[in-house]
């Protein structure tokens, strides 16, 4: 049996304007966002922590030499987006949660959001603007392509 | 409850090391030998160790960050929520069983 609804419902009720849930947002970001950072970060682990030499092996000569691959530039993009987002809105969380005097928590919450939309922008800027062999550089600590050129 | 204390806590901790860490990485941008002198301090031993405790915590937060998922968004996710989060712990044990030694064989190996 199908319900009938109640005669003129649907105009009772005065129709509120459509805002948009960004709590709703935030929380599908999470989940979203985790899925991903879970095989980026574990991905990022394994090249620079597992593989070969481990963390002895990072130096400049390293990083430029994964730079070097676009591969590795729209990995390490994403996982800066990613990641800083995601512990962003970890932490605007836990603020909400925690500090409960209200000028603590807005001092809390400009931090946060500061603090992600300049990390944001330095490292976007680092991995676009990155030169793997600047000028007058000790060549002992360069990447083996800086020689051929 | 602890499945949810230790998700924070872990969150936390991630956190601020990636702050430092895009910091730290940001120097490859000022000179070969401003990021080989700040990466070096990571190959300390007492760093090496930081580095394992960074990886259990990051191993922590991505499996039972799973765990949340699949008890939102799976049909029977609440039903199994105990059970997973002890899958989660056993996983968890395993990732670091994998991880601890090669670790300290990179930090402390000749």
């Amino acid at each position: 049996m199908t319900a009938i609804p109640v005669p003129r419902s649907g105009d009772t009720a005065p129709r509120k304007k459509r805002r948009v849930n960004w709590e709703k947002w935030g929380w599908i970001y999470m989940r979203v966002s985790g899925v991903f950072l879970v095989v980026l970060i574990f991905g990022h682990l394994f090249v620079n922590l597992v593989s070969g030499e481990g963390v002895k092996a990072i130096d400049f000569a390293f990083v430029a030499g994964k730079w070097a691959n676009p591969f590795f530039v729209v990995w390490d993009t994403l996982l800066l987006w990613l990641a800083l987002i995601h512990g962003g809105n970890g932490m605007r969380t836990l603020v909400n949660d925690y500090a409960n005097n209200r000028t603590l928590r807005k001092v809390l919450l400009i931090a946060i959001l500061a603090s992600t939309v300049i990390l944001i922008v330095l490292g976007t800027l680092v991995i676009y603007t990155f030169d793997p062999c600047p000028t007058g550089g000790d060549a002992s600590l360069l990447p083996d392509f800086c020689k051929a050129g | 409850m602890w499945s949810w204390v230790l998700h924070r806590i872990t969150g936390v901790a991630i956190y601020f090391f990636l702050l430092v860490h895009i910091l730290d990485t940001s120097l490859v941008r000022l000179s070969p030998e401003a990021y080989n002198a700040v990466i070096g301090t990571y190959k300390t031993p007492i760093m090496g160790l930081g580095e394992l405790a960074l990886v259990i915590a990051i191993g922590y937060h991505a499996l039972n960050g799973l765990r949340i998922i699949l008890i939102d968004f799976w049909s029977v996710g609440t039903r199994y929520q105990k059970l997973m989060w002890y899958i989660v712990l056993i996983l968890w044990v395993i990732l670091i069983a994998g991880f601890a030694p090669r670790q300290l064989m990179h930090v402390f190996g000749s």
